[in-house]
């Protein structure tokens, strides 16, 4: 039950990119087209995923231990890094048309808010090691469902008539703000 | 371009989040009163800073395959000091940004700098460069900031300004969003006037 | 033009700058240690200060703990000249809008509510969050009162607490808090 609570709070009421603000520069970047924003979801998905375990593991059992707990930063950074170039790899070797499709935005998870503001999350909330993952999982998905639904309001924009100045940019952060206020009627139910 | 072009092209050409639109995360995120926006931006500009010149200083000294990483780590352990510093001596301010302060190692806008310019440029470019984008990302912070404040809380800097119920959407998520976005229709009017 | 990217160069060009960053943030961590534990001490003794009526122990060193159905409690009692003069009790609510709602509730031996301080809220700005004290009187209400005489339920469910307009679950996650800890308080004393 505590992991249903985990799932819903992280993928609608606090949703990581519409309410925590992580995670913003692939989400104006890639959410132009439904088939980028799916691959790029994916991907964040799996790397997301991995870096909480990953990062959990390190922070508790050997920064902890240690009493190098200020070298998280640094530390989790690196293992982010690296599980993107992983990731990079085998994804070049899959599925080279996604990999072609993503692009630049493939490198740049690592610069990616939300994994690293997950990561440094669950040990803030002080999750044992299944809740920090499970609310990794969670965000994730509350990551590509907020790319997702804004790439389907993206594409219906581009049939639109927009004044000059807010061309681009401008109107899109508009429209993430009226997305975010959309999902501001999730918060409380729970309760 | 001379050093001054090069310190104030942060400011307006090349602003770090109306032109480059970087390192929006910060910029939404803490951006609840002109104060807190404030405090991010001296943070951030203070990374970015000490990466520029550190990474200018070794430049020729690291093979370009292991770079990323090498920047890395350097911008890490900036952000890291800057954590441990404003969890001493300003704690409340330190509360406030919570999450964002780690979350400059990821601010596009130093690993941006680094790899476009402080990687490739001169020890006092660097450090002018970093200075200019920096002081150009705090502006952006507390123009956000206190619009976002005066309207939502009817207050600036702690006092309030405007009687009456504010418009509590600004002080929310939406409003950031909302917020910035105007702003960089404002910013973009601007740039295009004659 | 950049040193040779060799395998060699490569690892000693990352062992040495790993080794100096984080020697140097090894450095700043020892100078700022003790002035961040300071820091956290102050936050908590200022609390305490402001919900118990003068002492001259440190409540802090004669804290302990009482156990009960809803988790543990942390007991800070305050003495002055030998006699005890009141219990702040840190306590807590998981029935808040936005999340946990963390209370320290300074009681009277006779279980009068002293003061209370806010540790902990995440309620919404400009709604929920007017249960902290530099945002409206709600608390105020709740002074010189004992749970005994004054129930610790919003007007809406029976009891004497004046809620918050439009925002009743932080004002009952409030009243939950403070029930509980009072609930503790009387065990405490049964004891």
């Amino acid at each position: 039950m505590e992991y249903v609570l985990i799932i819903i709070s992280a993928v609608l009421i606090n949703n990581v990119v519409l309410t925590r603000f992580l995670g913003l520069c692939p989400f104006i970047g890639v959410s132009n087209k439904f088939t980028t924003a799916g691959g790029m979801s994916a991907a964040v998905l799996f790397v997301m995923t991995l870096a909480t375990l990953v990062t959990y593991l390190i922070y508790q059992y050997v920064l902890i231990p240690l009493g190098i707990g200020y070298l998280r930063t640094i530390m989790y950074i690196l293992v982010i890094a690296s599980l993107v170039q992983t990731v990079e790899i085998i994804l070049k070797k899959i599925s080279p048309p996604l990999y072609q499709a993503l692009g630049v935005y493939l490198p740049l998870i690592t610069t990616n808010c939300a994994i690293l503001g997950v990561s440094i999350l669950v040990i803030q909330k002080n999750y044992n090691l299944l809740e920090s993952v499970v609310f990794g999982i969670a965000n994730a998905l509350g990551f590509g469902l907020a790319l997702i639904i804004f790439a389907g309001l993206r594409e219906q924009l581009e049939l639109v008539d927009i004044p000059q100045g807010m061309r681009g940019v401008p109107i899109s952060l508009i429209l993430a703000g009226l997305l975010s206020l959309a999902f501001m009627g999730f918060s409380g139910i729970v309760k | 371009m001379n050093q001054w072009q090069n310190f104030t092209k942060g400011f307006f050409r090349e602003n770090g989040v109306f032109v480059l639109l970087l390192g929006l995360c910060p910029t939404l995120g803490v951006t609840t009163s002109a104060v807190n926006g404030l405090g991010m931006g001296i943070a951030t500009t203070f990374v970015l800073v000490m990466s520029n010149v550190i990474i200018s200083l070794v430049r020729k000294l690291i093979p370009t395959k292991i770079r990323i990483p090498t920047f890395i780590v350097i911008i890490a352990s900036f952000v890291t000091i800057v954590e441990l510093v404003m969890a001493a001596y300003v704690p409340d301010l330190y509360e406030a940004l919570g999450i964002f302060i780690p979350l400059i190692v990821v601010n596009c806008i130093i690993l941006g700098r680094a790899e476009a310019f402080a990687s490739k440029n001169s020890l006092i470019s660097s450090f002018l460069d970093g200075l200019g984008i920096g002081l150009g990302f705090t502006m952006a912070l507390v123009m956000l900031g206190s619009i976002r404040e005066i309207l939502g809380t009817g207050s600036f800097l702690g006092l309030k300004i405007i009687p009456g119920e504010p418009i509590l959407i600004f002080i929310l998520a939406p409003g950031a969003f909302l917020g910035l976005g105007y702003l960089i229709a404002f910013v973009n009017k601007i740039r295009k006037a004659p | 033009m950049p040193k040779p990217s060799t395998f060699k160069n490569m690892v000693l060009t990352l062992f040495i700058v790993t080794f100096l960053s984080s020697s140097a943030v090894g450095l700043v961590y020892e100078s700022t240690k003790e002035r961040i534990e300071e820091a956290k001490i102050n936050k908590k003794v200022k609390a305490l200060k402001n919900v118990l009526p003068d002492f001259d122990n440190n409540p802090m060193n004669d804290a302990y703990c009482i156990e009960g159905s809803s988790g543990n409690l942390m007991f800070y009692p305050a003495i002055k000249d030998g006699q005890r003069i009141g219990t702040a009790i840190e306590t807590f609510s998981q029935e808040g809008f936005g999340g946990d709602i963390k209370l320290l509730v300074g009681y009277l031996p006779d279980g009068t509510i002293h003061n209370i301080a806010i540790l902990e809220q995440q309620e919404t700005p400009g709604l929920g969050d007017k249960i902290s004290p530099k945002k409206s009187n709600f608390l105020q209400q709740f002074m010189n009162k004992n749970p005994r005489t004054f129930r610790l339920l919003v007007t809406k469910d029976g009891g004497a607490v004046d809620g918050i307009t439009a925002a009743t679950i932080s004002s009952r996650a409030f009243c939950d808090a403070v029930q509980r800890s009072y609930t503790y308080l009387q065990k405490d004393s049964q004891s």
